[in-house]
């Protein structure tokens, strides 16, 4: 390594540039191979960028701390975008006030089940405590689970990489376990994939048909708001 | 654009703060959300301007959430010492998940207004 390259070197891993550039660019190589190969759900544009960084990251020797240093500012925006999901939320609360008692109650099951089946199944397998708390907010958008996790004990950081499979698993063999149990309404299979796989099950739905993202939609802010509010309130009663 | 960014950011200034003062286990942002969200229920409708930032910002959401994904590095120890129990449990809960609350919903919506909406084959349902 010639001086002058050190000298940039050192300049560049103090400043948030790199780290910033570094995401933006992956994440464009990430959709690109995304659109590239039929938007095929194993092919989750974050699973890349994700990969593809972390492979440089490595490569070059810098830990995930230094990389966090510069990534935080595209990180930040994840309580804006929290906020954002309001909207959305007031479009669709309109078209489907007359379901309200239907998807009230569906959308208080498949949350528990989502969050209590998760730990349930970490915890008869031998998980830790730190991994079960975790899991447990894994199916809702990503800037919610993160700050629910961080609430009840879990490590947030942990926590989106779960959000991120649960997204992917969901668009994987959603249709497959909707056919296994006949569910044909619409409505009911993009709403199943919003509670239970947040954005990137409204993705998929969104895909298919235009009813089923919108139901979709609506459940992931639903979701989203019901996480939030019960999973701490379970755990103050569990585990203190 | 600006105006929007700002409101959006008030909300959840207002959120975190609610939540640190009557200390409540609910994230700021998400109560930002519902601020947001009953001032368009007494407004009545979504602004232009706000309807277009949030738009972009909702567009481009999956981006957010790869700086925390790269925290994967972080945790690989964790990953392959608990590689089973953490498979089973995201596999097991997502599908029992999605098949329930849709079931739910099926079984209580059955006799609802929009029942020509229904799948006919089913084959390339989402």
């Amino acid at each position: 390594m010639s001086p002058d390259f050190h000298e940039i070197w050192v300049y560049l891993s103090a400043s948030p540039l790199a780290g910033l550039t570094l995401t933006l660019a992956a994440y464009q190589a990430g959709m690109w191979v995304f659109e590239r190969f039929g938007r095929r759900p194993a092919l989750n544009p974050v699973m890349i960028a994700v990969l593809l960084i972390a492979a440089t990251l490595m490569v070059a020797g810098i830990d995930y701390r230094t990389y966090f240093d510069g990534a935080q500012f595209v990180h930040f925006l994840l309580g804006p975008a929290t906020v954002a999901l309001a909207v959305p939320l007031y479009r669709q609360f309109q078209q489907v006030r007359r379901s309200a008692l239907a998807l009230l109650v569906a959308l208080l099951t498949g949350s528990a089940a989502s969050a209590l089946s998760a730990v349930a199944i970490a915890w008869a397998l031998g998980a830790s405590e730190r991994t079960m708390l975790s899991l447990a907010p894994k199916s809702v958008t990503s800037p919610i689970a993160m700050g629910v996790s961080e609430q009840i004990g879990g490590l947030p950081s942990l926590t989106a990489v779960f959000v991120i499979l649960t997204g992917i698993i969901a668009a994987s063999f959603g249709t497959w376990v909707l056919n296994l149990v006949r569910v044909k309404d619409w409505r009911a299979r993009g709403f199943g994939l919003g509670v239970a796989a947040h954005g990137i099950g409204t993705a998929r739905a969104l895909q298919v048909n235009e009813v089923a993202g919108a139901f979709a939609g609506l459940g992931m802010g639903l979701n989203g708001l019901v996480t939030a509010i019960l999973l701490p309130v379970l755990y103050r009663l569990f585990f203190m | 654009m600006l105006g929007t960014l700002t409101l959006l950011l008030s909300c959840q200034l207002a959120g975190e703060l609610t939540a640190r003062l009557l200390h409540l286990p609910v994230p700021g942002p998400v109560l930002g959300m519902v601020l947001l969200f009953a001032g368009l229920l007494v407004r009545g409708g979504v602004p232009e301007p706000l309807q277009e930032t949030a738009g972009g910002i909702l567009r481009h959401l999956s981006l957010l959430f790869v700086p925390a994904g790269v925290g994967v590095m972080a945790h690989l120890n964790r990953l392959e010492a608990e590689a089973l129990p953490i498979a089973a449990a995201l596999l097991g809960s997502t599908l029992i998940g999605v098949a329930l609350t849709a079931w739910v919903m099926s079984v209580l919506s059955r006799r609802g207004p929009d029942a020509e909406t229904e799948a006919e084959g089913a084959e390339d349902a989402p």
